[in-house]
């Protein structure tokens, strides 16, 4: 009924984040680990899994540029197939975080009242418990294995995409092409998927591309504490969780930790420039006076 | 002369020429209005003077000064310590949203005091005896209890006295009123620009008022400088510009006024 | 202080939700408690485990189960761990300290530097030091903190001998006489200047290492907080009053910027306790975040309560602390 075409803030000024060297270095980094999780089985390495014993704890050679672990495995192999198990657990940790701390978020904004109040105590509550300490509750209640982890965190991490949904949904509520659009016969799920939801997703996504990189911290972290990936899979946290009691091996754990942080780093790079050219304020565009 | 002299005033920000050569004289006891539409740089003129503009600016020309006890030939070659000195305490601003210019968190009293104490050296006693008598001064009501509120519990109008109040607590010789009148509600405009020309004659400051509103011009204004991209491009008394413009864009500025001056200005009383 | 009240009173009902969600948490867990408890052995004996369920209250129903747990809890009892076989509350009031001595240290680190570093960035801001302060910054809050941890024992206690190895004491000196919990502080009251240099000695590591996803953190957000205030307008009204540059900061500036920062730090210290449990259990140190990680691997109810319910109730206090200090230093919720 309401063939009235209603303005479109804010939307996502993605090519001129892209131009920013942070943001490039980032995605130079990420691509390269999507090609190596998408091409591991053609790098000619060595099976991650193959063990020899009698290799045992060799240092960086030519043979083993990383090294080898406890049950003779090539640290470098374990380290590239790790990505295997990272990123595609990060990037469905975080869809579906996204999914139902939105969805939460914004049914609690736009109905507001008790169905509010309830969503947003419960997210208050999760809120009071370090993550990782309710997750590991979690974790350790479904038994480990890395599916569980992502289960845990998931548990814990709705909650803040729940919160800045909904201050998004209530701030655009009030906005008059939002009004404009209820005047007009929009019903509420209409109205909410056509006039509010393409207005805070700008906001959303960079929420999501800022907390990848925790989210990744925190499911190696599980795994680190044996809460997430069960052996043999190669799995960066637990690989540095074999390398702790293993200090003449300094290789086992500098490697796998470097995996994690250059991932890591990627994403917050590319997170902070896709904010920065949401919110020109933080990139220092805005002239003001210096002391 | 008396006041601010100021002479081929250039200012580059990033590369971009936001003043080009203003040329104005800010005589003491008169208001100087500058005019002009937004973007034709008055607001930067008054940031430039007071030694403010934004970082990484490029600021050339002359800005004199000269109040009788204290001759300054280019306010724009002294170190930034001594411009420090001089802020507030010879030269000082008012700006446009009061609401914004004071500082939410502290109260009245410290906003009215801490540069009367910095420069002036004043005891804190004294100090707030002084800033008690300044309230009064600019007619905000039961000055002694003001002085202990904060910003957020008072009316647009009254914060706009109070920022003249700060601004000549320190017996200043010249005044830069950015679009005070600008933020507030038309009806206590009027008030505010009565005590602006009131301060003016009483203190003899020498006032540079920037505004885009010419009607505000015509109240208080004794001459009026028109800028346009970045350059003075008529200067004359209020008078004059307003019933004979000789620029075509001091005439385009004339024809936009709005017949009626705002109430009370004096104008068509006088 | 109608303000205050109000604060005390949210803390409380959530302290409340506290209770409930670590008690309906325990009873969802799939894997069996009396298991936990009893072993697989007696656990396969029914007679064992009713007897053990009815000894535990376990064979009530849950409603009335919570009102029993709430009881014991207003007695301060918290049953008794199945893995020490201590009171619960008993461990928590050897571990607590530890890691509070841990967390305080690494928050007032994060806190004095982080400010600084954000202070400098945004008044120097896209010059080089902005830079390399931003850069610190995404690095802090990038690197994996269990990873950092060995990364840093490995480098400064195996190969540089610069600090004392793991756990909060070398093994030639008894604890100080308990007063506070706190090694250091109870070593000074003590007067023995011997194990206070031993027990901070133990602290600096971990201490730092834990300090920095924090101080990544407090920067990346104060920096903006304080470019926020830079510019607005008072700062500005500040320096036309011809104030020196040190009042204008700390009057103005950092005075503007506070209750975001306030925020932030109350919010950091929720991943501070993150940091702690991975840190803890790198550096052997005894806190709560090793007694969570041994509890929850083996599925130790009463001692899981336990520390949810401490963890907590740190949470709520200090954001309460964070309220009051809210209402303290901005007049617009103090005055009304």
């Amino acid at each position: 009924m309401t063939a009235v075409q209603l303005p479109r803030r804010r939307a996502l000024r993605v090519p001129v984040a892209w131009r920013r060297p942070a943001a490039i270095a980032g995605s130079v980094v990420l691509l390269a680990w999507v090609l190596v999780a998408l091409l591991d089985p053609l790098l000619g390495l060595q099976d991650p899994l193959q063990q020899s014993v009698g290799d045992a704890f060799r240092a960086p050679s030519a043979a083993h540029p990383f090294g080898t672990d406890a049950l003779g495995r090539d640290v470098l192999s374990r380290t590239l197939w790790g990505v295997r198990s990272s990123l595609p657990l990060a990037v469905a940790l975080v869809a579906g975080s996204l999914v139902v701390g939105s969805v939460l978020g914004a049914v609690a904004g736009y109905l507001g009242g008790a169905v509010d109040e309830v969503i947003m105590r419960i997210a208050d509550l999760v809120f009071a418990f370090p993550t990782i300490i309710l997750a590991m509750v979690v974790a350790a209640a479904l038994g480990p294995s890395l599916l569980n982890a992502v289960v845990a965190l998931l548990v814990v991490s709705w909650p803040n995409y729940a919160r800045v949904m909904r201050s998004l949904v209530l701030g655009a509520r009030g906005q008059e092409y939002v009004v404009a659009g209820r005047l007009l016969g929009a019903g509420p799920f209409t109205s909410l998927r056509r006039d509010v939801l393409p207005n805070v997703s700008a906001p959303m996504l960079v929420l999501a591309m800022l907390d990848f990189g925790n989210q990744i911290l925190l499911l190696a972290g599980l795994s680190f504490l044996g809460l997430g990936a069960v052996p043999p899979t190669p799995e960066w946290g637990s690989m540095v969780a074999d390398g702790v009691t293993q200090f003449s091996s300094w290789w086992l754990a500098t490697f796998p930790g470097l995996a994690i942080f250059s991932v890591v780093v990627a994403f917050n790079l590319i997170g902070d420039s896709l904010r920065d050219a949401l919110d020109p304020r933080t990139a220092g565009a805005v002239q003001g006076s210096s002391i | 002369m008396s006041g601010l002299d100021i002479r081929g005033l250039t200012l580059e920000l990033g590369g971009r020429r936001i003043l080009d050569g203003v040329d104005v004289e800010v005589p003491a006891g008169q208001v100087t209005g500058l005019a002009g539409e937004s973007g034709s740089g008055k607001t930067m003129t008054g940031l430039a003077v007071i030694g403010l503009a934004p970082a990484g600016a490029k600021v050339s020309g002359t800005v004199a000064y000269d109040d009788g006890e204290v001759r300054v030939p280019d306010l724009l070659a002294l170190r930034p310590g001594a411009m420090n000195r001089l802020r507030g305490r010879r030269i000082a601003m008012v700006f446009q949203d009061p609401t914004a210019s004071l500082q939410p968190m502290l109260s009245v009293g410290t906003q009215l005091t801490d540069h009367m104490r910095h420069h002036l050296h004043l005891s804190r006693s004294a100090a707030r005896t002084r800033a008690a008598e300044l309230l009064e001064r600019v007619r905000v009501p039961s000055p002694e209890a003001a002085l202990k509120r904060y910003p957020h519990q008072f009316s647009g109008g009254q914060l706009q006295r109070i920022a003249f109040a700060i601004a000549i607590a320190c017996e200043p010789k010249v005044l830069i009123a950015d679009e005070p009148t600008t933020a507030l509600d038309v009806t206590v405009q009027a008030g505010v620009l009565r005590l602006l020309r009131e301060l003016t004659d009483d203190l003899g400051l020498a006032v540079l008022l920037v505004t885009h509103d010419l009607g505000v011009m015509s109240a208080v204004a004794d001459t009026v400088a028109v800028m346009r991209n970045g350059s003075v491009v008529e200067h004359g008394s209020r008078f004059q510009i307003i019933t004979d413009p000789q620029t075509a864009y001091a005439k385009e500025l004339v024809e936009s006024l709005p017949h009626t001056p705002p109430p009370g200005t004096g104008e068509g009383e006088a | 202080m109608r303000y205050i009240a109000i604060r005390l009173g949210l803390s409380v009902v959530l302290l409340i939700g506290v209770t409930i969600i670590t008690f309906v948490l325990t009873n969802l867990v799939p894997a069996s408690p009396v298991t936990a408890a009893l072993g697989e052995r007696a656990a396969g004996d029914p007679k064992i485990v009713a007897a053990y369920k009815a000894a535990q209250g376990l064979d009530k129903p849950l409603p009335v189960q919570y009102f029993v747990y709430l009881g014991h809890l207003l007695q301060g009892n918290l049953g008794t761990s199945i893995g020490t076989r201590n009171p619960v509350t008993q461990d928590l009031a050897y571990a607590f300290p530890a890691t509070a001595e841990l967390a305080i240290f690494a928050i007032v680190i994060a806190v004095v530097v982080g400010l600084v570093l954000a202070l400098v960035a945004a008044l120097r801001r896209n010059r080089l030091s902005d830079q390399l302060i931003r850069a610190v910054s995404v690095v802090g809050i990038s690197v994996p903190t269990f990873w950092l941890a060995v990364a840093a024992y490995f480098l400064f206690f195996f190969v540089l001998h610069w600090v004392p190895g793991s756990g909060r004491l070398s093994a030639i000196y008894d604890a100080p006489p308990r007063v506070t919990g706190f090694f250091t502080i109870d070593a000074l009251l003590a007067g023995e200047p011997d194990v206070f240099a031993d027990a901070f000695a133990h602290l600096v590591l971990p201490g730092l290492v834990l300090a920095v996803y924090t101080l990544g953190l407090l920067v990346r957000f104060a920096r903006s907080s304080i470019l926020d205030v830079l510019n607005q307008d008072h700062v500005r009204a500040a320096r036309a009053k011809g104030l020196p540059a040190h009042r204008v900061i700390t009057a103005y500036l950092l005075r503007g910027a506070l209750l975001p920062i306030l925020t932030i730090v109350g919010l950091a210290f929720g991943s501070l306790l993150s940091g702690a449990v991975l840190t803890e259990q790198v550096f052997a140190w005894g806190g709560i975040g090793q007694y969570a990680y041994r509890a929850s691997t083996s599925l130790d109810l009463p001692s899981i309560m336990g520390v949810g319910l401490i963890v907590g109730l740190v949470y709520i206090t200090v954001n309460f602390v964070i309220d009051v200090i809210y209402g303290f230093v901005d007049p617009r919720v103090r005055v009304g």
